[in-house]
């Protein structure tokens, strides 16, 4: 059944989702992108469109997985209602934890916030985001993004360092820098 | 609980809740890139121009949201609300901020299909731009949050082999969780007995 895999995918993710939005990133593409329900490229879309939407990049992929998720599975005739409710059941698992988490363990967690568990786990746990972020990037670097002829990965390759380096050295917001990519690619392929 | 006497409670109450829900659904339409974009203006409605909560405990509470796992955007609106209006009120406040976004992707996810971007050339050809544009928004965190955590050559070794087995796809040594679990546990045990040896030190001084 795929929504309670859905579910229990989207619990790990609340539940385990340290670090931000680029983190949980990893876990979407373990959780769901491994098991073969939305492929890279429609992973990396989703990114792209999260960026150029309003609100927090774990909810928009919950949104978009939960519906396509569905739909690629039943195939092309499946009522769009399927997705839908995939939509929703993904959207409202995500958060989930953090109702339970900010309700219930938060007291705990405000009262030890200086003791020695608190701030050891938060020490070890960054260089371990910094892994996960970047592992998402790795697993992004592939023939679905970059093609698998020279003169597809040549200019892939020159957007990556020339968005990379623009947005690390300018002030350039980065949606502009996607619809400009998004031009370029117009233009090359 | 802060409800004064003489105020008409259940409109008043209501009153509030509806605020909550409208001022929540803005923060969730206009702020773009969630995450820390969305702290500021959630503090500039909660704290400046709403004024139901003071600077310093929105900062305890956005500190709390930080060390909980799971959507921090989401995780500061049930602070807020819960400590607003209790378990309503964080409920109230947490669907507001999903709400716009939610329906915002639904409508692209139901038109703007994995099919529908392959078999459209323009869209093909302008997404092959975007999607290498995508990995170094991915990349760009990497390096400032290595840089912010002062990550050096003793410990970058910690995100080079957790990104390269995560990226290996072998069996269980590839799932991201494991790495989390082991980062927050080895922290914690380091940190004591880094502590434990300080004490000791201090101890045998005296």
């Amino acid at each position: 059944m795929i929504y309670l895999r859905l579910i229990w995918s989207y619990l790990k993710i609340g539940f385990f989702g340290f670090g931000g939005g680029y983190a949980m990133l990893s876990l979407v593409q373990n959780e769901i992108v491994g098991p073969g329900w939305i492929t890279d490229k429609t992973f990396t879309d989703i990114v792209a469109i999260s960026q150029m939407t309003p609100g927090p990049i774990g909810i928009n992929s919950a949104t978009y997985i939960g519906y396509t998720a569905p739909m690629q599975a039943f195939g092309p005739d499946a009522s769009p209602l399927w997705g839908l409710l995939g939509s929703i059941i993904c959207t409202l698992v995500v958060i989930i934890p953090s109702f339970l988490l900010v309700r219930y363990a938060g007291r705990f967690v405000s009262r030890h916030r200086q003791s020695v568990a608190i701030e050891g786990i938060f020490r070890g746990l960054r260089p371990v985001v910094i892994g996960l972020i970047a592992s998402a990037a790795l697993i992004l670097m592939n023939s679905e993004n970059y093609g698998s002829i020279p003169s597809e990965i040549i200019p892939s390759a020159l957007i990556t360092l020339g968005v990379l380096l623009l947005n690390l050295f300018t002030r350039i917001h980065p949606i502009l820098l996607i619809c400009a990519a998004g031009l370029a690619g117009y233009l090359i392929f | 609980m802060e409800q004064s006497d003489n105020q008409p409670i259940d409109t008043a109450q209501r009153h509030l809740l509806w605020r909550l829900f409208t001022v929540f659904v803005k923060i969730g339409a206009f702020t773009f890139g969630g995450g820390w974009a969305m702290i500021s203006i959630i503090q500039r409605e909660v704290v400046d121009n709403q004024k139901w909560i003071a600077k310093d405990e929105f900062l305890d509470l956005l500190a709390l949201a930080q060390s909980l796992p799971g959507i921090l955007a989401v995780n500061i609106s049930v602070a807020v609300g819960d400590r607003l209006r209790g378990r309503v009120g964080s409920v109230v406040a947490a669907c507001g901020t999903i709400l716009p976004c939610f329906f915002i992707i639904l409508a692209i996810a139901v038109f703007l299909t994995p099919e529908t971007i392959i078999q459209n050339p323009t869209l093909n050809a302008i997404f092959k731009g975007i999607r290498p544009a995508v990995v170094a928004l991915i990349i760009t965190p990497v390096i400032t949050s290595a840089r912010a955590a002062h990550i050096g050559w003793r410990t970058a070794w910690i995100p080079v082999v957790v990104a390269a087995l995560i990226w290996s796809k072998w069996p269980v040594v590839s799932n991201p969780i494991i790495f989390i679990v082991l980062g927050g546990l080895v922290g914690w045990l380091q940190l004591r007995h880094v502590r434990r040896k300080l004490a000791a030190q201090e101890g045998g001084d005296q």
